[in-house]
């Protein structure tokens, strides 16, 4: 009698059975990405009550806390990819890191923007040079090197080693982003969690922060998916996955 | 509900350009994201499909 398989946990470490199974949770990440952040806007926009320090202007919270976030996050997700590309040489990893950081720098570049906005009011300046804003912006940067290194190099594989190295060595970046408030003395305010004053108020807007984030969180997972079966295709295409869909 | 009127919650208190041009910035740059990511998934089922043919 023939025993029962082992489950192969790198079944779906290989493209042609990743593809399907991606193809299958886009549509419920983007769906649940949609209600969230829409739900989200209506906390944030109507439910939450005005900061007695900040006014509406705190507002921004909304979107800047979730960008800033997942700028870091998506970092080290993609450092994490890229380097389980170098340790098993799995090309899907690559693809991984590859399509993550599109979306990674887009949230950098929110980050920073909305930062600004932020600001320009509360401050009284568009930007400062202080250690959590540099460190964000080094952030972007990182970013930007990790795609023109990618860009700049024919070979794929050796593209995907050397910028895989360059994302490793630059998520050394990500705790000093973060610890910045704790570390220097900032004009940056610290960590937003703290941002209390009567339990209730915080409570609601923490509440529309954090559904703010699991939505952009699902729309990354969405996105990134998307992007990883475009590099599939791209970088395969003889094999016609597209009829396994 | 917060607002006692339409021009009250667009005012956003004086802060309504930073507020609104941050969830502005954010949405805009997440619908180019989708919108640049559907042309290029367009562009490349259709090579597949030219190569299978």
């Amino acid at each position: 009698m023939e025993t029962k398989k082992d489950f192969n946990w790198f079944k779906y470490a290989s493209p042609k059975t990743f593809y399907p199974l991606a193809g299958k949770l886009i549509p419920w990440c983007a769906i649940s990405a949609a209600v969230l952040i829409i739900y989200g806007l209506y906390i944030g926009l109507f439910v939450a009550p005005t900061d007695f320090q900040q006014g509406e202007g705190y507002r921004i919270i909304f979107v800047h806390v979730p960008a800033a976030w997942f700028s870091m996050f998506l970092y080290l997700l993609m450092a994490m990819y890229a380097g389980m590309g170098l340790i098993f040489n799995s090309k899907l990893s690559y693809m991984m890191a590859t399509a993550i950081a599109p979306t990674g720098a887009m949230f950098t570049f929110l980050a920073l923007v909305t930062g600004s906005l932020w600001g320009k009011p509360m401050w009284g300046a568009w930007w400062v040079w202080d250690a959590r804003l540099t460190s964000e912006l080094i952030l972007l940067f990182l970013y930007i090197g990790y795609f023109s290194l990618q860009a700049a190099i024919d070979d794929k594989t050796r593209a995907d080693k050397a910028s895989a190295v360059l994302a490793l060595v630059g998520a050394i970046n990500v705790p000093i982003i973060y610890f910045s408030v704790k570390w220097w003395n900032t004009l940056h305010q610290g960590s937003s969690i703290s941002l209390t004053k009567a339990p209730a108020m915080a409570a609601i807007m923490l509440q529309g922060m954090l559904i703010m984030a699991i939505g952009f969180w699902l729309y990354s997972i969405a996105v990134i998916l998307m992007r990883v079966r475009c590099e599939i295709l791209e970088r395969d295409s003889k094999t016609s996955m597209l009829r396994q869909d | 509900m917060h607002w006692n009127s339409m021009s009250e919650f667009l005012a956003m208190g004086g802060y309504g350009f930073y507020v609104w041009g941050s969830f502005g910035i954010t949405f805009l740059v997440m619908a180019i994201e989708l919108w640049l990511l559907n042309k290029r998934r367009q562009s490349v089922s259709q090579a597949v499909k030219q190569e299978a043919i």
